[in-house]
């Protein structure tokens, strides 16, 4: 048995701090950190130290995400590894030392070594609250866009604590699905990859950097065209990207041209330190527990932190925006009968007063159905128009709608009724 | 997550005012909802872009794949100009991490211009790095199509062609002209795009 009570004043204690004082009950709260169901997604820098916090803390039902395997360069930061686990997985073996060190009947830890994508809906749905300490831009979207769905279509509130450093700097922040500012309302708040303009790396090299990304982005196609794509993984391929930068580096005479500053630059390796992920994976832990105890106020919604200079916090709510993608128009359900097609459908929703269309394009994942603009996809789409909704989507498909008029763009989830005939057509 | 909860029922009870005001629909609870049927989020914001495109008549895509819109050719022909006439041909290609990531532009043809090499690789600030998520698919094509009308000497990535531009803009106009009809230029072989 592990004991807990360091947690219980926090708990216990019932008051002006409490979010909603009147309906705190301390018996819940306490029983909560056993119930809780909390996904972590990445088991790297952050994760390692986002699950040894959660576990320290007290919650026992814990599920980690990652595809990664371990590389010796992240066995200076992330603690959960030692040198035999390189090339294991992460997820796998970060699960398996937390149950070892917190003793397997205290805790329920699964790993899933694979990525985010392959899991489906209903797994997400299962979760009170998901944690993601991920330096992929394009995981945390979807993550967060699959979240802002789940709180539409199943009306079902994950709360979302996405945490993310880089050197000195990072951030957390709390994201309450279809409540909040979501992180695509935020996205051009994040650090831009550095990208060097080509005319300098063509023509006036002066950093390491410069010889690099003209290697990368210039010669290997001249070396090898368009057939073989570049993959930073292969060690040939860093080889040549090495020996072609620092060959140039020498015409230029400039410094610093290593291949570990060309794995750096061809792969947009971040700077990563363990002291700056403690911080942020501490931060995003205790929202967690506020969140799922009820014990005090959470983060509303966004901490930064910067190192660079000094030091330097600054906590601000991030306003949802209006327009944006995911959640600016969360996607509702709408009811179609079979007989009707795509023609008839448009006309149906230009008749809906609410949406106020005059000229929609509609597409699903699987490309445009019906696009009003630009010409050239009008006169490809426009076949559509006569075809069966039913032929070109599948039940219960998301569709979007754009329109000059429309500041946003309007998703709808389409179920189609059993209605076969037109009855017009009787 | 009690302020979770009491913020979900609220917004339920207003759900149900605002179903009731409305005609009746089926009710078809906790229908499920497909997995991998969400349209992402790129391709949300590519579709808003594209729709929202106002471009001038010397440009004009073309979709050789209709059922994506990560990928397309796009068509510029100058009105005026250095380059005016030509049939510039371009690929343009956007990956699922758009518009954090600009779109990749690239010049089909072999090309005399200051700006674009022999490669097909263009010199356009907001095409890298000037890139912002706040920029859209026009103003790309808008600089583009600017760059053909004012190419611009001081980022060369042909130096040849950026040099002569400076030194002589007679002989740049009969260079790129002669290039244009597909031809030689300081031994160098230019597509024919006229
Ligand atoms: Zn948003």
């Amino acid at each position: 048995m592990r004991d807990h009570s360091s947690v219980i004043p926090l708990l216990k204690t019932i008051g002006p701090f409490n979010e909603v004082a009147d309906d705190y009950n301390y018996q819940s709260a306490w029983d909560r950190l056993s119930t809780s169901k909390i996904l972590v997604i990445g088991a790297g820098g952050l994760g390692c130290e986002i699950l040894k916090n959660l576990a320290l803390t007290g919650f026992k039902n814990i599920h980690v995400i990652d595809m990664d395997t371990i590389d010796l360069s992240n066995l200076n930061r992330q603690f959960l590894f030692r040198h035999k686990d390189i090339g294991k997985s992460k997820s796998e073996i970060a699960a398996n030392f937390i149950k070892q060190r917190i003793g397997e009947d205290n805790i329920n830890i699964i790993p899933f070594f694979g990525k985010i994508q392959d899991k489906s809906i209903e797994f997400y749905s299962q979760f009170d609250l998901v944690i993601s300490g991920l330096d992929s831009i394009e995981a945390r979207r979807w993550i967060n866009a699959t979240l802002v769905n789940l709180s539409s279509s199943n009306n079902k509130i994950i709360p979302l604590i996405d945490g993310g450093t880089e050197g000195f700097r990072g951030q957390s922040r709390v994201i309450i699905p279809s409540f909040t500012s979501c992180f695509e309302c935020t996205l051009d708040l994040m650090s831009q990859k550095i990208t060097y303009p080509v005319c300098t790396i063509a023509n006036t090299p002066r950093l390491p950097e410069h010889c690099i990304e003209w290697a990368h982005l210039i010669q290997w196609n001249i070396e090898f065209g368009s057939t073989k794509k570049f993959d930073a993984d292969i060690p040939q391929h860093i080889q040549w990207m090495y020996e072609t930068a620092l060959n140039r580096a020498k015409i230029f005479k400039i410094e610093g041209v290593t291949k570990q500053l060309t794995l750096g630059v061809c792969k947009n390796i971040i700077p990563a330190i363990a002291s700056t992920n403690s911080i942020i994976a501490a931060s995003c832990c205790n929202e967690a527990f506020k969140l799922l105890t009820d014990s005090n106020p959470y983060l509303n919604n966004y901490m930064s932190y910067s190192g660079d200079y000094s030091i330097y916090t600054y906590t601000f709510e991030n306003n949802k925006r209006s327009n944006c993608s995911v959640c600016g128009s969360l996607p509702k359900k709408i009811y179609v009968e079979s007989y009707k097609t795509l023609q008839q459908f448009i006309e149906d929703i230009k008749d809906k007063q609410e949406i106020q269309i005059k000229n929609p394009s509609i597409s699903s994942i699987s490309g445009p159905l019906y696009m009003s603009s630009p010409t050239e996809l009008q006169k490809i789409t426009k076949n559509n128009l006569s075809k069966k909704l039913n032929k070109l989507i599948s039940n219960g498909d998301e569709i979007v709608i754009t329109d000059v008029n429309l500041p946003i763009s309007l998703r709808l989830i389409v179920y189609f009724t059993s209605d076969e005939k037109d009855p017009e057509l009787n | 997550m009690l302020k979770i909860r009491q913020l979900q029922k609220k917004r339920q009870e207003e759900e149900e005012e605002a179903a009731k005001s409305q005609s009746p629909t089926p009710t078809r609870d906790s229908t499920p909802v497909n997995k991998n049927s969400k349209v992402s989020a790129a391709q949300l914001r590519i579709q808003k872009d594209i729709t929202e495109l106002d471009l001038p008549p010397s440009i004009k895509l073309t979709f050789p794949q209709p059922s994506s819109l990560f990928e397309f050719d796009l068509k510029l022909i100058p009105n005026s100009g250095y380059y005016k006439n030509g049939k510039f041909q371009f690929k343009c290609e956007i990956n699922s991490n758009f518009p954090i990531e600009p779109p990749k532009i690239k010049c089909l043809n072999k090309i005399y211009h200051p700006n674009i090499d022999l490669q097909g690789n263009i010199c356009l600030n907001i095409l890298r790095e000037d890139w912002s998520p706040v920029l859209s698919l026009n103003s790309i094509f808008i600089g583009l199509n600017f760059l053909f009308l004012e190419p611009n000497p001081n980022d060369p990535l042909n130096k040849e062609a950026a040099n002569c531009l400076v030194k002589d803009k007679k002989q740049f106009e009969k260079n790129v002209n002669n290039s244009m009809k597909g031809g030689y230029i300081d031994g160098v072989y230019y597509d024919r795009v006229i």
